[in-house]
């Protein structure tokens, strides 16, 4: 099967993918895009979190045919350049980055909250984040890190 | 493995009849998961996504047409007034991620006692419209269409096209435990809806029997109290011995097992305190309506 | 804060509630708190885990498991496997070259099985192929011929002598006894009680990978995430049958590891398969594999008993510990070792009597995860000092205060604790810091159940909990614990850069960060190059026990040392000047009244100065057989919680409000990491006290996927308050103490107290079920 599809604004064309593998294989495996990453795929740490039509979804889920068309966003795509977007940008400063590998998709599960809701309270950043599991912080930094981005991010 | 593509209704009802082997997928929150577990190996995909028809909901006549693909996200959203239980249940549903992904239509193809969707389905009264492409559409109450653990009362042939959900006429409820505050598989769950309009009272439990099921004793016992008490017209408080009967009456509708996620005895215990505290928070919010 | 014991006391206060600001990071010396090098690597996605590994020609390994907790393999047949188009290498004991045996402290555990199976997962034969669904279903073709036997399965019952062995000779694997003071002591007051705990899960978000590259010296280069590169080295040559310089491994990307990667997993498989094939082979666990594929913290029951003057003072303390090990010995021995040793918490305690005992089963391995043997003590003497406390009529934190350890003392072991002991101070501190706010049932979040709409306020009360443990940091009872670090200072483009050459496991609790502001401060340098870690340096030992700031920091400064006192000789030299008479001062030689002599570049020319140094920390001592007296650790750790629950108590259901802790950490080398650890930390104990247990039936993994192993979310972690205290260790390098596991052993018992104090139910298993607190 061949997979077409729009990632990080570049259109890209995979061959002989197996039905059966997700999204997260084909970004991770065969587009040379790891940094969705593949802790539980069954949709309960939130690791593998991307965006799909501007959606946050966990790519571990979406088959890979059904992003065939579609316009994918990985973590891979946020920053600037060189220059981070301000949400990765306050993960590392604040501490908020341990092992690292609930960073890709709380910082997509992140972007996404501060697009919908600029200045969040806490209720509402741990209900949004409720889906992204992280082992290493106690998600105590990166509590942190969400309100230093929404302040940054109010600032013109 | 195939991967079916349909981007109609009725190519996907044909493709349906044509390959029994196939696995309808639409948000991909359980089938993925039996994918990427080695559970399930079909001999293809039939993936839903593509059909337009199946993302819009509409009203009619008093009922929510809710098409099978439309995801819990645009539930919560769009539906909290018309359909309040299936909105409280919706956002219980996982994650932020698996609600914009998953779907009412998934819930019931699966088919899994624990799903959120059921109980306030069945407490709402809601009908599953099924569709074939030798036979046309059929409508199943959402009480007859689960038939086992993960088994619905679908054909081979059959797709779900929507569910029917009357409007909420009166306050609604959900509840659901778990043993962590979010992203959890319900232990047990209960929804009630007051249908003032009727004199009547639904229900639905979750997670505590092989199917989910109404608690049809309790819902006609709760609605006769209220009646011989005339409650729905003075809109009094809801005595605290009836919501407590009411709850006992909704746990001895359940026959749950024990499991990982819990006992059976404490899914009983929790049904009777929710069911309770259920009925009181929508009775409540019936009479702040007055 | 004022000083304990003649120490200067320093107190850092953290309250993160309200934190919009950035940390301000310093000039990247200790005490400060640079940004980690590996931050924005890892905030793009392109830092490398060992599950992003790729390699051209690439193929795929597989696991084919045992389904049975014991069984005998009559025969295995792997003919219709090696059949499957696009299958590479179907292989089993039989092509295990070196010895078919590995282990942490014993090598008893198969690399694949061959004639018995001893646990449900075990390992018994391998696939590698170009797809890894391909090689999956070439697993399943593989026939494997089971006799199944009966499985022990209750620890309880393998202590019996006519309970079937796991091994031979019996199912003991340590009896650890310890006695201290008179043999029958007398007490006016006695409580005892019975408790359990619950098997936890490491629970790393990384699963067990690696990728393993065969060399055209025939030998094999291994990446792989671990916590103790040249351990697995050692491991992996015997079964490999090959000399270490033949089997080189490096570190990749690590997603966590809490003690769960201290064991083989992919290792020598992966090695296996790419020797086989001549191809490099990748090997990545899913997550219910990864329930299979490390061992676990070990399950306990106990008995406790402590005898106490009508004022709460202790007079004695008894304890009986079983721990289940398992099918395999993995680290049970030290784990037994640290249950005994420490088990009875950081009480003063004249008279005692422990046993701990660690037996084989076969249920799924267990060895070292955070907090090693002290988190399932704790939870038990911390519950038994409250029911002291009730039943002398003392107050709960009081009591603590009573007999907590003060500097000075001897703990059961006879070990004199020679340096800081804050008992009472730590606890005096959680005591003192706010509450938070009361129940407001305005939203449904901020309740137990939360958006799961169970409450409204009804049936929720309040609790409070106290706890306060210890644990040692570094490898005891006699083991050679060291660290090796390789230190080069050199001068590009102008300006010096020190690179720091260490196998030491970064794991993602920032030990990097900690190597580069070592050498900043050592060497005066700005840029400092961590080297990638691999087994071209001597061994940095485990990253585990809260040791490698305390031993690798130890090697680092020393390497530092060796190199600054390099290049002060080769300065004294050019300069005509006792080296004694130099300083390195930035990148100055200067001399004793801070006059410029000569700059770093003058000195070094094109010369690199490198120094590589082992560093053992104070030699501990075995303990006595029968008595269980000796001078078994180098260094103690304080940690002291309190936690705020709100409970439902009519559905058993349970919101932590708050977890505030204090913590002497003797220095905060870099006070961020601190308190990321101190959070993570208590997070962990936190799970364990309320939601997260592998449930095993008849040896069977019932739940071995994130769907049903709970751990806590972000709307289950309450905001924290964190007060550090740095009492300098003087015996320790910086006098830092180890910060990593104290944490996850207070922060549980606190929890489950608060649970006991909202519930008034005794609640003496954890994790503590809905079912627990409703009696149904």
């Amino acid at each position: 099967m061949r997979v077409t599809t729009t990632v990080n604004g570049t259109e890209q064309s995979v061959d002989d993918v197996w039905p059966g593998e997700s999204l997260l294989y084909v970004l991770r495996e065969r587009m040379g895009l790891p940094g969705a990453k593949n802790a539980c795929e069954q949709g309960e740490c939130g690791s593998c979190t991307v965006y799909l039509d501007g959606e946050p979804v966990c790519a571990c889920l979406v088959a890979a045919g059904q992003a065939i068309g579609r316009e994918v966003v990985t973590v891979e795509g946020l920053a600037d350049g060189e220059r981070l977007h301000p949400v990765q940008e306050a993960f590392v400063e604040c501490g908020a980055v341990q092992c690292g590998f609930c960073t890709p998709g709380l910082v997509v599960a992140a972007h996404d909250l501060l697009a919908r809701v600029p200045s969040p309270s806490d209720l509402e950043i741990r209900e949004a984040l409720a889906g992204n599991l992280c082992r290493c912080t106690g998600y105590e930094k990166i509590l942190d890190a969400v309100r230093l981005a929404a302040t940054r991010q109010a600032r013109p | 493995m195939d991967f079916l593509q349909p981007t109609t209704w009725a190519e996907a009802l044909t493709l349906r009849a044509e390959r029994p082997d196939a696995l309808p997928i639409a948000g991909g929150t359980d089938v993925m998961v039996d994918l990427n577990f080695d559970r399930r190996r079909p001999g293809a995909l039939l993936d839903l996504g593509r059909v337009a028809e199946l993302r819009e909901w509409g009203a009619d006549d008093g009922r929510i047409r809710l098409g099978a693909g439309v995801p819990y996200a645009r539930v919560i959203e769009d539906l909290g007034a018309q359909l309040p239980g299936l909105a409280m249940a919706s956002r219980t549903v996982g994650s932020p991620q698996i609600r914009i992904r998953g779907t009412v239509g998934g819930n019931l193809g699966s088919a899994s006692p624990a799903g959120d969707a059921h109980p306030p389905l069945l407490a709402a009264g809601a009908v599953v419209e099924i569709a074939s492409a030798a036979r046309g559409v059929r409508l199943v109450p959402a009480a007859e269409f689960y038939l086992g653990v993960k088994r619905n009362a679908l054909e081979p042939d059959e797709l779900i096209a929507a569910v029917l959900v009357p409007a909420a006429a009166g306050p609604q409820q959900f509840c659901k435990v778990g043993t962590r505050n979010a992203m959890v598989i319900a232990v047990s769950a209960f929804a009630c809806a007051l249908h003032p309009d009727r004199g009547a009272v639904g229900t639905g439990i979750g997670s505590a029997a092989p199917t989910p099921r109404r608690a049809p004793e309790a819902e006609t016992f709760l609605a006769g109290e209220l009646e011989a008490a005339g409650l729905w017209e003075s809109r009094g408080e809801l005595p605290e011995t009836l919501a407590a009967a009411f709850g006992e009456r909704v746990a001895a509708a359940a026959s749950p097992i024990d499991d990982v996620r819990g006992s059976a005895a404490y899914r009983l215990h929790s049904l009777a305190v929710m069911a309770r505290r259920a009925a009181t928070w929508a009775w409540n919010d019936y009479r702040k309506a007055a | 804060m004022s000083g304990q014991n003649g120490h200067p006391g320093r107190a850092m206060t953290d309250s993160t509630t309200t934190t919009v600001a950035p940390p301000v990071t310093g000039s990247g010396r200790i005490g400060d708190s640079p940004l980690r090098p590996d931050g924005t690597l890892k905030v793009t996605g392109e830092f490398a885990y060992a599950s992003d590994l790729w390699h051209d020609e690439m193929c795929w390994g597989v696991t084919l498991r045992s389904p049975h907790p014991h069984a005998r393999i009559a025969g295995i047949d792997i003919t219709e496997a090696l059949t499957v188009p696009g299958v590479w290498a179907v292989l089993t004991a039989d092509d295990v070259p070196g010895d078919n045996a590995f282990g942490l402290e014993h090598a008893d555990q198969p690399v694949l099985a061959s004639e018995f199976v001893r646990y449900e997962g075990e390992p018994v034969a391998l696939v590698a192929a170009d797809h890894p669904e391909t090689a999956r279903r070439a697993a399943k073709k593989i026939r494997v011929d089971y006799e199944v036997l009966p499985a022990v399965t209750d620890p309880r019952r393998a202590m019996d002598p006519d309970a079937p062995a796991v091994h031979r000779p019996g199912n003991l694997v340590r009896h650890l006894k310890l006695r201290r003071g008179e043999v029958d002591p007398v007490a006016p007051v006695v409580v005892s009680l019975d408790f359990e705990v619950g098997m936890q899960d490491q629970a790393f978000l990384g699963p067990e990978s690696g990728l393993a590259v065969p060399a055209e010296d025939g030998g094999v280069d291994l990446y792989v995430a671990t916590q103790w590169l040249h351990v697995d080295q050692r491991q992996i040559c015997l079964a490999l049958g090959m000399p270490t310089e033949k089997v080189r491994l490096t570190l990749s990307g690590v997603g966590g590891a809490f003690g769960g990667r201290e064991d083989l997993s992919v290792h020598v498989h992966a090695c296996l398969l790419a020797l086989r094939t001549g191809k490099p082979v990748k090997m990545s666990y899913g997550r219910e594999e990864s329930f299979f594929g490390h061992v676990h913290r070990h399950p306990a029951v106990m008995h406790y008993e402590f005898g106490a003057e009508t004022d709460g003072t202790l007079v004695y303390a008894k304890s009986d510990v079983l721990l289940d090990g398992g099918a395999y010995a993995s680290s049970t021995n030290a784990v037994v070792g640290n249950a005994g040793t420490l088990g009875l918490g950081p009480y003063r305690i004249p008279n005692v009597a422990v046993d701990a005992y660690g037996v084989f089963t076969n249920n799924p391995p267990c060895g070292a995860m955070r907090g090693f043997g002290c988190v399932q003590a704790a939870f038990a003497h911390e519950a038994l000092m409250d029911e002291l406390a009730d039943a002398v009529g003392v107050d709960r934190v009081e009591i603590r205060q009573r007999n907590g350890m003060r500097e000075g003392d001897r703990n059961i072991t006879g070990q004199i604790i020679d340096s800081a002991a804050p008992v009472a101070e730590l606890l005096q501190i959680v005591r003192d810091l706010p509450m938070p706010p009361p129940l407001d049932p305005s939203d449904i979040r901020a309740l137990p159940g939360a958006v799961g709409n169970t409450t409204h306020g009804e049936g929720v009360r309040r609790g409070i909990g106290y706890s306060v443990t210890y644990k040692n940091v570094g490898f005891s009872e006699g083991f050679d614990d060291y660290s090796t670090a390789r230190v080069r200072l050199e001068m590009t483009g102008g300006e010096a850069v020190a690179t720091v050459h260490t196998a030491a496991a970064e794991v993602g609790q920032g030990l990097i960060t900690v190597e580069q502001q070592i050498c900043r401060t050592e060497l005066g340098v700005e840029r400092v190059v961590v080297h990638p870690k691999n087994t071209s340096v001597g061994s940095g030992g485990s990253t585990s026990a809260s040791r490698q700031t305390y031993v690798t920091g130890g090697a680092v400064k020393a390497a530092c040392e060796a190199v600054r006192a390099a290049v002060l000789e080769r300065a004294s030299m050019g300069l005509g000047r006792p080296a004694a008479d130099l300083r390195l001062d930035g990148e100055k030689i200067v001399g004793t009244s801070g006059e410029v002599l000569a700059s770093l570049g003058e000195v070094l020319g094109d010369d690199a100065v490198e120094e590589t140094v082992e560093w053992h920390h104070r030699p501990t001592h075995a303990i006595d057989p029968e008595t269980g007296q000796g001078d078994a650790h180098v260094q103690f750790a304080f940690s002291a919680h309190r936690a705020v629950v709100d409970v439902d108590v009519e559905l058993g259901l349970v919101k932590v409000v708050a977890l505030d802790t204090a913590q002497d950490v003797g220095r905060a080398i870099n006070p961020d990491a601190v308190l990321g650890q101190i959070h993570g930390g208590s997070a962990q104990g936190m799970g364990l006290a309320l939601m997260e247990e592998i449930i095993v039936t008849d040896g069977h993994v019932r739940n071995p996927s994130f769907t049903d192993y709970l751990i806590p979310t972000i709307l289950d972690m309450p905001p924290m308050q964190v007060k550090v205290l740095e009492y300098a260790d003087p015996h320790a390098p910086y006098g830092v103490r180890g910060v990593g596991e104290p944490p996850t052993i207070s922060s549980g018992p606190a929890v489950a107290a608060a649970v006991r104090d909202a519930t008034k139910k005794p609640l003496r298993r954890v994790p503590i079920r809905p079912e627990h607190i409703t009696g149904t």
